[in-house]
C-alpha cells in the first residue's frame, strides 16, 4: 500500500489503536426478501467524529443509517452506541436524533412546535421547553420564525428547523440523511460549512448518509465508501481522494484516469510497471505490495499530469499523444489527449493567466508526464 | 441533485406491534376483520344457504335445511328448484338480458356525454376548473332518490319538458313508465361518477403530448384518437365500471321510472321478496345476480389496488 | 376552434342535463298549484305543510341519527381497516381483509339488503339477537357499506402520507400509539372528515337497504318519501327536496371554498 503522511493522532482517535469507539457497527447485514441491502459492515465511529457515508443509489447507506435510528433491525451482527447494545431498543427509547432527507417537518405544527416536540416526549416543563427552543431557533438563526408553518418556509429554512428539532433532545448521535440534497447548489455551499460548525460547537457526533462526492469530502473528517452494501474503503478524505484502494474508489471520487499494467520490475523501494495502452512504462518511486509479471492497474489524477511541447527527460512516466478537445471551465481547462495506443487521457490545467495565445491548443502533439508519487497502483 | 428514491423499508408498524405488543396490532385488524366477516360475508352464506330451501309458510317463510330426525338423526334437504326455475322461467331469463341490455346502453350514453363533459372541465383554467368540478360532484351528495323524483316530474304527462313541447304545438310524449325513462334515470343519477374518473385522468394528460403530437403533423382529431383516447382508457374503464355494476342491480329507477314491462333483475328480486314473500327464491335471484356483477367487480378491485398501491411505492 | 364549440356545447349541455330537473323541482316546491305544469302564483304552502307533517319530520330525524351513528362506527372501524391495510404489509388475510373492504362497494343494494335481513333473521332464531328489527339493524347494515367507503377515502389519504413523518416522531420520543394520535390523524383529518360525510349522505340517502333490514316503526327519510312519490306527485316533497339542495349546496360550496382558499394560500 501507498505511504501516508502522517499527522499527531490526538485529534484523530481513528490513528489510536487504544482509543474507544462511540459507535461499534460489527459484522451488520441486512436482507430484504432476498436482497442483501447491508452485507457484512463492520464500522467503528468516534465520539466527536463528522463521519460520512458515501455511496450512490442502493449502496446501502440509507439502510445502514435506518438501523442506526433503529427503524431496521439488522438481520445479523450488532450495533453498539456508546457502549451500548441496541439489539430491540425501539427508535424512541435510541440517544439517537436523525435528520430526515425529506426533513419531515409536522405540517400541522408551526415551527417551535415542531422543534419542541421531541423535548415534550422527554417531559420537559414549559418555561424549559420555551428556553430550549429559543436557544435552537437562534443557533439555526431562525429567531422570530417559531410561529411560522413549516410551508410558509424557504427549503433552506425548513433544512434548518429539521437540524433544530433533531438537535433539541441534545442527542449523543445525530444522523442526518442527505441533509443537504434538496438544497440548491449556493445554498448547499453555505449549509455546510454552517453544519460543520454547529457540529464543532456542539460536540456531538454527526454520521451524514450523502451521495455527493464534493458534500462528503468538505464536511467529513472520515469517509465511508459504500458499494453494494458492503464498505469499499474507510479513510479520511485525503486518503480516499489521492490514496484509493480499489478501482471502485478511484472511480467513484474525482475524475481519474485508468491504465492497465504488468509489473516488471518490483524491489523494496521501487517499482516499474509496463503499460501498453500508456505506451511508456510507469516509474513508482515507492514499494508496492506485488510480484512481477502481475498485472495490476494504476490511476492517475488529472491535475496529477503535466502537458509540454517538448519531451521531458528520463525513460517512463512520459507518453506522447495529441490534444483531441479542449474544454474550458473557466478555472481550468480540460484536455483530452488521445495517445497512440487509442487511450485517451485526461488532463486539467490551472488557467493561470486571462488568455495565453501561446498555450497548447487542438491537434497539437504534446509529451504527458507525472512524478514517481503521483500515481496510485491498484491491485483490485 | 436530489435524490428521490426510498429507501428499502421494513414497516416498523409490523415491527412494532409486532411479537412485543401483539395485542395492539392485533386488535387494529381484528376489529373491521370481524365486522365485515360477521356482516357482509356471512350474510352472503346466509343468502346462498337460503337459495337451496323452499318457501314454506310461517316465521321465517322457508324451509330448514337441516332438520332432526328421531332418534337424532340429522338431515340436509337442498331444493336447486330455485334455480331451475331461474333458468326455464322466461321471466328471469328475460330480466338479466334486459338489466345486461339496460346498464350497457346506459354506460354508453353516459360516457359519450360524460366525456366531452370531462375533457373540458380538464381544459378549463382554474377557478373555472373548481367550479366546474364542484357542479359534478353537487347532485352527488344530494339525494339519489330526490333526484329521481326531480326527473320524473320533469318527464311526466304534465311534466315541464312535455309543457315546453306543448308551446311549439307538439302532442305531450309518453315518456314515463318506459325504457328510455330508464335509460334517462340512469344516465342522469350516476352521470358525476362517470365525469369524475375521466376528468381524473384526463386532468394528468401531459398537454405537451398533445402539442408533440400536433409539432409531428397530427390533425386534432387524429391526436384525440391516438393520444387522448388511449390514454384516457383507465379513465373510461373506471367510470364505466362505476356506471354499469349498480346499474345492473337498480331499483329504485326502474321502479319510479320505468313501466311493468321494464324487467330489471333488481325489480325482480324485490317483488319475489316483498310481494311474494318467497325468500328462497329471491335469494336465488340474488346468487345469480352476484355471479354477472363479480366479473366487474373484481376487475374493478384490481384496479383500485393497483391505484392505491402504486403510490406507496 | 371548431372542436372547441362542439365541446363547450357537448358540455352545457350535460349540464343542463343534471340541472335542469333539480331547477324545475325548486321552482315548482313554490307554486301555489298542485299541478307542476300550471304555475298559479308564487307560495310556500307546501313548506308550511311540509313542516306540519310529523311523519316526515320524524321520519328525517330518525334518518339523522341514524346517518350519524353509522357515519361515526364507521369511520373507527374504516380508519382501522386502513391502517391495517396500509401500514401493517404483511398479515395473514391481508387480501381478504382488502376485498372484504372494497367488495360491499359495488354489491348491488338489494343484495345487501336482502343478504343481511336474512342474516338477522337466522341469529335470531338462533341466538335471540338482535330481537326483531329497526333502527338498530338499520345502524349495523348502513355501517358496514360505509365502512367501505371511509375505507377508500382513508386509506388512499394515509397511503399518501409520508412515512418519514411518523418516523421523525417515534425518532423523537414518542411511542407508535403516540405517534399515531400526534402525527397520523391530525395530518389525515380531512380525509376522516370527508369520508364521514360521504358515509353520512349514503346512510341518509339510502332506501334500499333499509327497507329490508328495517322494523314496524323505524321507516326512515327515503323509506317514507318513496311510499309518497310512487303514488305521484307530493308537493310538500318538492318542498323538502329544496331544503335538501340547499342545506347540500351550502355544505359543499363552503368546502370548495375553503379548499381553494387552502390551496391558494399553499401556492402563494
Amino acid at each position: 500500500m501507498a505511504k501516508k503522511p502522517q499527522i499527531a493522532a490526538e485529534t484523530r482517535p481513528w490513528r489510536d489503536p487504544d482509543a474507544q469507539p462511540f459507535v461499534r457497527i460489527s459484522g451488520v447485514t441486512k436482507k430484504f426478501g432476498d436482497i442483501y441491502a447491508v452485507d457484512d459492515v463492520s464500522l467503528d465511529i468516534y465520539k466527536g467524529e463528522l463521519f460520512c457515508l458515501l455511496g450512490g443509489s442502493g449502496s446501502g447507506k440509507s439502510t445502514l443509517l435506518r438501523m442506526l435510528a433503529g427503524f431496521e433491525e439488522p438481520t445479523v451482527g450488532s450495533i453498539a452506541i456508546d457502549g451500548q447494545d441496541m439489539a430491540g431498543v425501539p427508535p424512541y427509547r435510541r440517544p439517537v436524533n436523525m435528520m430526515f432527507q425529506s426533513y419531515a417537518l409536522f405540517p400541522h405544527m408551526s415551527v417551535a412546535q415542531n422543534v419542541a416536540y421531541g423535548l415534550k416526549r422527554d417531559g420537559l416543563d414549559r418555561t424549559a421547553i420555551t428556553e430550549r427552543v429559543d436557544e435552537l431557533l437562534s443557533l439555526v438563526r431562525l429567531e422570530g420564525y417559531g410561529k411560522r408553518r413549516p410551508d410558509q418556509l424557504s427549503g433552506g429554512q425548513r433544512q434548518r428547523v429539521a437540524l433544530a428539532r433533531s438537535l433539541a433532545r441534545r442527542p449523543k448521535l445525530l444522523l442526518l440523511d442527505e441533509p443537504l440534497g434538496a438544497l440548491d447548489k449556493k445554498l448547499r455551499e453555505q449549509t455546510q460549512f454552517e453544519l460543520v460548525k454547529i457540529q464543532e460547537t456542539l460536540g456531538v457526533t454527526f454520521i451524514v448518509v450523502t451521495h455527493d462526492q464534493e458534500e462528503a469530502m468538505s464536511l467529513a473528517t472520515r469517509i465511508g465508501v459504500m458499494n453494494e452494501g458492503r464498505i469499499a474503503m474507510i479513510g479520511e478524505p485525503q486518503d480516499i481522494y489521492e490514496f484509493p484502494n480499489s478501482r471502485f474508489v478511484a472511480g467513484f471520487i474525482g475524475s481519474v484516469n485508468l491504465v492497465e499494467g504488468v509489473v516488471t520490475e518490483d524491489e523494496d523501494d521501487h517499482v516499474r510497471i509496463r503499460s501498453a495502452e500508456l505506451g511508456c512504462d510507469i516509474y513508482v518511486s515507492h514499494g508496492v505490495d506485488c510480484a512481477p509479471e502481475q498485472i495490476l492497474w494504476w490511476a492517475i489524477r488529472p491535475e496529477k499530469i503535466t502537458l509540454t511541447r517538448e519531451p521531458p527527460e528520463g525513460d517512463a512516466n512520459v507518453t506522447k499523444g495529441t490534444v483531441e478537445d479542449i474544454a474550458y471551465l473557466g478555472d481550468m481547462s480540460v484536455y483530452r489527449v488521445l495517445l497512440e495506443s487509442g487511450k485517451r487521457l485526461t488532463v486539467t490545467r490551472p488557467n493561470l493567466h486571462r488568455s495565453d495565445p501561446d498555450g497548447i491548443t487542438w491537434d497539437e502533439q504534446v509529451y504527458a508526464s507525472w512524478g514517481g508519487f503521483s500515481g496510485s497502483v491498484l491491485t483490485s | 441533485m436530489s435524490q428521490s428514491e426510498t429507501p428499502l423499508r421494513t414497516r416498523w408498524y409490523t415491527k412494532l406491534f409486532g411479537p412485543g405488543a401483539a395485542s395492539g396490532r392485533a386488535l387494529v385488524i381484528f376489529a373491521p376483520v370481524a365486522w365485515l366477516t360477521v356482516f357482509f360475508v356471512v350474510p352472503l352464506a346466509v343468502v346462498f344457504g337460503i337459495s337451496l330451501a323452499i318457501k314454506e309458510f310461517g316465521r321465517p317463510p322457508y324451509s330448514d335445511l337441516l332438520t332432526v330426525g328421531e332418534g337424532g338423526t340429522v338431515q340436509l334437504t337442498l331444493h336447486l328448484s330455485n334455480y331451475l326455475r331461474i333458468i326455464t322461467d322466461p321471466l328471469y331469463v328475460t330480466a338479466y338480458l334486459s338489466s345486461i341490455r339496460i346498464a350497457a346502453i346506459s354506460t354508453i350514453v353516459a360516457l359519450l356525454i360524460g366525456y366531452p363533459m370531462a375533457y373540458f372541465i380538464a381544459r378549463a383554467r382554474d377557478p373555472w376548473r373548481n367550479v366546474l368540478l364542484m357542479l359534478v360532484i353537487l347532485p352527488f351528495w344530494t339525494s339519489f332518490l330526490l333526484r329521481v323524483y326531480a326527473l320524473s316530474g320533469f318527464m311526466r304527462g304534465n311534466g315541464v319538458i312535455n309543457g315546453l313541447l306543448g308551446i311549439f304545438g307538439i302532442e305531450p310524449i309518453q315518456m314515463m313508465q318506459t325504457d328510455f325513462a330508464v335509460y334517462v334515470g340512469i344516465v342522469y343519477t350516476y352521470l358525476p361518477f362517470m365525469v369524475l374518473p375521466l376528468f381524473t385522468t384526463l386532468v394528468k394528460l401531459d398537454v405537451s403530448l398533445l402539442e408533440a403530437s400536433a409539432d409531428l403533423g397530427a390533425k386534432p382529431w387524429q391526436t384525440f384518437w391516438s393520444i387522448t383516447l388511449p390514454l384516457s382508457l383507465p379513465g373510461i374503464a373506471a367510470g364505466s365500471m362505476l356506471v354499469f355494476i349498480p346499474a345492473i342491480g337498480e331499483f329504485v329507477i326502474p321502479s319510479l321510472l320505468g313501466g311493468p314491462s321494464t324487467l330489471m333483475i333488481g325489480r325482480v328480486l324485490w317483488d319475489e321478496f316483498f310481494s311474494n314473500t318467497n325468500w328462497p327464491r329471491a335469494s336465488a335471484v340474488a346468487v345469480a345476480m352476484l355471479l354477472i356483477v363479480v366479473v366487474p367487480i373484481m376487475l374493478m378491485q384490481r384496479a383500485q389496488d393497483a391505484v392505491v398501491e402504486g403510490r406507496t411505492r | 376552434m371548431r372542436r372547441n364549440w362542439l365541446i363547450l356545447s357537448l358540455t352545457v349541455f350535460g349540464f343542463a342535463f343534471l340541472y335542469g330537473p333539480i331547477l324545475s323541482l325548486i321552482i315548482f316546491s313554490f307554486n301555489d298549484n298542485r299541478l307542476v305544469t300550471v304555475w298559479s302564483g308564487f307560495s310556500t304552502r307546501w313548506y308550511a305543510e311540509l313542516f306540519a307533517d310529523t311523519q316526515i319530520l320524524d321520519a328525517a330525524w330518525l334518518s339523522f341519527w341514524i346517518a350519524v351513528a353509522s357515519a361515526s362506527i364507521a369511520l373507527v372501524l374504516g380508519t382501522l381497516c386502513s391502517v391495517a391495510l396500509v401500514r401493517f404489509r404483511r398479515f395473514r388475510g391481508r387480501t381478504a381483509l382488502a376485498g372484504m373492504a372494497s367488495a360491499p362497494l359495488v354489491m348491488p343494494d338489494v343484495i345487501t339488503g336482502l343478504s343481511l335481513l336474512l342474516l338477522f333473521v337466522s341469529m335470531e332464531s338462533l341466538i335471540g339477537w338482535p330481537a326483531g328489527r329497526g333502527v338498530g339493524t338499520i345502524i349495523i347494515a348502513h355501517t358496514t357499506f360505509c365502512i367501505a367507503y371511509i375505507t377508500v377515502v382513508v386509506r388512499s389519504r394515509l397511503s399518501d402520507l409520508d412515512l418519514s413523518l411518523e418516523e421523525a416522531a417515534m425518532d423523537l420520543g414518542a411511542t407508535p400509539v403516540r405517534v399515531f394520535f400526534d402525527i397520523t390523524l391530525p395530518i389525515i383529518s380531512p380525509a376522516l372528515v370527508s369520508g364521514w360525510l360521504l358515509a353520512f349522505t349514503l346512510s341518509l340517502d339510502d332506501l334500499v337497504i333499509a327497507s329490508f333490514v328495517s322494523g314496524p316503526g323505524s321507516s326512515t327519510l327515503p323509506m317514507v318519501i318513496y311510499s309518497k312519490i310512487r303514488l305521484g306527485v307530493s308537493p310538500d316533497v318538492n318542498a323538502l327536496a329544496t331544503i335538501i339542495i340547499a342545506i347540500v349546496t351550502v355544505g359543499v360550496l363552503a368546502a370548495t371554498l375553503l379548499q381553494m382558499r387552502r390551496s391558494a394560500r399553499k401556492s402563494s
